[in-house]
């Protein structure tokens, strides 16, 4: 081609080859650049869209609420609401010293602490204060400190305060279940957070969704079988009971005594759970729950109801008592009062030990083992509370003779509050023991079959008795009701031995006698204050709470108003085993 | 001619047609826009609701209800012999069913 060039300057012999590869790897390069254009145009768009998308979008988080805990008719017990956290970010703070002073004053922090963190050498995120109110956010906001800023995060609020908190628990600062429901069904309330790509302008404002990457699953409701009028009525009268008596400790369980469901339960010593500072691990202690102990006369019924369902013997079986005192092997089982002859109705009236034990013994370890396990003592009563304990029943081939009759009336056996109330629904429902429940139920649960409706009708009437004159709790009456029940006054139990004047004074009962609609169980723990029969410490508890929940619940009354008798004399000799 | 007539109609209808997917895709993403706001104001609506129902069921605390009654208005709860329970006639099993049916709900 540069062969016919004139210039004589410029006329350089080149060889032929040299110009047609030249020319070559021009042509060349101009084709890898038409289809590298075309490639991108054409083939690698979808990529390029993406990489030119990712530079104006996000990925935004959608809030998944955790869900509230209501009671059985839809009042809050645990609802999260929005609170504000202040954080710094130290790089950019420009703070002056007047502005230091408010915002140390709205923090209610020292001055120097919020300098220490404000100017921390090391990140680029501290947090000043976490979840405070929205209102004092607006206030921080007003100051306009550059580098400060705000994240909107949820706290728990439990409006009933102390009143349920063993029940419902509370969550950690990072909105985590820690305790009771919140814990338990942890899962269920927290629900997950979703997220989604979007295109935001200049202004921030979302223009267009791009893709959801994962849909949020808002968290549950949960709703408790609690009534939260019982709740509160039983909080208050334990809480009164406790100090009264000077107890260490105590616990009220209610229960529907058609269904089972946990209407009340509340223990005592309590926290707050709006305020984390007054938790500690004795206070946290759903006692009704998770401790175990050995109740003593409140589990008389159970042997009794046995022996009538298989025939041993009938209400009206009398059997001697004298004197008072009755040796098993080299042990003495002994009553408070020599009470001579008893029938088995009295015998459980008055709570004799000895009437108990002896009844025991005409039967085999087996019969009473099959009662007390077929009323759900030594196995979790199942609702899923975290940490609820077994109670322990040893099996009946390692039964020596003397823990045939001790057991019997409830030593070397051990139960929880929970399944000392959930036992009695056998007397309540004609025979069936029914599932307990936190929460509440939607259809009739069914129960299992231990006693016929004629024995449980039976014990009915003697647990009756047990609370009208000459019974050991006449203070368990209830103006306008009939009620049953039964005393349990214990030794505690401490490193193996009986503690000599330390007790656990109890009482389980319900009402109506003549349909009843409630089981109330009552402990206190190492009353001090002088009086440590069950008849006398927990069983006014008892009528008290009995009154108010049956008061709420509007059950008509199935006696007389005034027929409340009381005989002091007889508490003050105690007529208790 | 015939050609050059059809190939400039062409490239009006082109114009417009671009012109009109511009203003569709602004017009979209205005409404978009729209929407997200009312989204965000649908979620503070449900933040303002949750806290009016922590309002409303702090203030119904029964201790707080109680305390009042008691301390400053002097009420206190009648006892069984003050209260007269009036029931609609005697009642079957059937009705006592229903009724304590219709008390859970």
């Amino acid at each position: 081609m540069l062969k016919n060039f004139d210039s004589k300057t410029l006329q350089i012999k080149l060889r032929p080859g040299r110009s047609t590869f030249l020319f070559g790897l021009l042509i060349l390069g101009l084709t890898g650049l038409v289809a590298r254009a075309a490639y991108l145009q054409g083939m690698h768009n979808d990529f390029l869209r993406q990489e030119g998308e990712a530079r104006y979008s996000r990925v935004i988080e959608m809030n998944a609420d955790r869900g509230m805990i209501v009671d059985r008719n839809g009042e809050i017990l645990a609802i999260s609401s929005p609170v504000a956290s202040v954080y710094a970010d130290p790089k950019l703070v420009k703070i002056s010293p007047t502005q230091l002073e408010q915002l140390s004053r709205l923090l209610e922090m020292e001055k120097a602490e919020v300098e220490k963190r404000i100017y921390r050498k090391q990140g680029r995120f501290v947090y000043l204060k976490r979840q405070i109110v929205p209102e004092l956010a607006e206030q921080i906001k007003a100051l306009n400190i550059p580098g400060i800023a705000f994240e909107t995060e949820f706290k728990r609020y439990y409006p009933e305060g102390e009143g349920a908190a063993h029940v419902v628990g509370f969550t950690d600062i990072n909105d985590q279940g820690q305790e009771g429901i919140e814990r338990g069904w942890n899962n269920v309330l927290a629900g997950e957070v979703g997220s989604r790509r979007v295109i935001k302008d200049n202004k921030g404002r979302i223009i267009e969704d791009v893709e959801k990457i994962r849909n949020p699953k808002p968290g549950r409701d949960i709703v408790l079988s609690l009534d939260r009028r019982i709740q509160h009525i039983a909080h208050r009268e334990l809480r009164k009971a406790v100090a009264i008596h000077k107890a260490k400790a105590g616990s009220i369980v209610v229960l529907d005594a058609q269904t089972g469901e946990v209407l009340g339960l509340t223990n005592f010593p309590v926290y707050n759970p709006n305020s984390r500072s007054s938790i500690n691990s004795e206070r946290i202690r759903n006692r009704a729950l998770i401790d175990s102990f050995e109740p003593g006369s409140t589990l008389k019924p159970f042997p009794i109801a046995m022996a009538i369902e298989t025939g041993h013997v009938n209400p009206d079986t009398v059997l001697q008592t004298a004197p008072g005192t009755f040796k098993v092997g080299r042990s003495t089982i002994r009553d408070v009062s020599n009470k001579g002859l008893l029938s088995v109705a009295e015998i459980l009236q008055v709570s004799s030990n000895v009437g108990t034990a002896k009844i025991a013994l005409s039967m085999q370890p087996q019969t009473l083992w099959q009662i007390y396990n077929n009323v759900g003592f030594g196995a979790s009563i199942g609702t899923g509370f975290p940490g609820e304990a077994n109670g322990l029943l040893r099996p009946y081939n390692k039964w020596r003779p003397i823990e045939l009759a001790t057991m019997s009336f409830g030593h070397g056996i051990s139960v929880t509050l929970a399944q000392l109330a959930r036992a009695y629904t056998i007397f309540t429902t004609g025979g069936e023991l029914k599932p307990v429940t936190l929460e509440k139920q939607l259809f009739p649960v069914m129960g299992r079959r231990v006693i016929s409706s004629e024995t449980a009708l039976a014990i009915t009437q003697m647990l009756e008795m047990a609370t009208q004159s000459g019974g050991t709790a006449p203070l368990a009456q209830v103006n306008g009701y009939r009620v049953a029940g039964k005393t349990g006054t214990a030794h505690k139990l401490i490193d193996g031995k009986y503690a000599k004047n330390r007790y656990l004074s109890s009482f389980v009962g319900y009402a109506p006698a003549s349909r009843p609609r409630l089981i109330i169980a009552v402990i206190l723990d190492e009353p001090a204050a002088g009086k440590y029969f069950g008849g006398a410490v927990a069983a006014p508890v008892f009528s008290r709470v009995m009154e108010g929940a049956l008061r709420i619940l509007n059950v008509p009354h199935d006696a007389p108003v005034n027929n409340v008798v009381t005989f002091p004399s007889l508490l003050a000799t105690g007529a208790e085993g | 001619m015939r050609m050059f007539k059809l190939n400039l109609s062409l490239i009006l209808i082109l114009v417009v047609c671009a012109l009109g997917v511009v203003s569709v895709q602004h017009e979209a993403r205005k409404l978009k826009m729209a929407l997200e706001n009312e989204k965000k104001i649908t979620r503070n609506l449900e933040v303002e609701w949750g806290r009016l129902q922590l309002e409303q069921s702090t203030l119904i605390a029964r201790r707080h209800i109680e305390n009042a009654a008691i301390e400053q208005l002097n009420m206190e709860v009648p006892s069984a012999n003050h209260v007269q329970i009036i029931s609609a006639g005697k009642l079957n099993d059937s009705q006592w069913a229903e009724l304590e049916h219709a008390e859970k709900f």
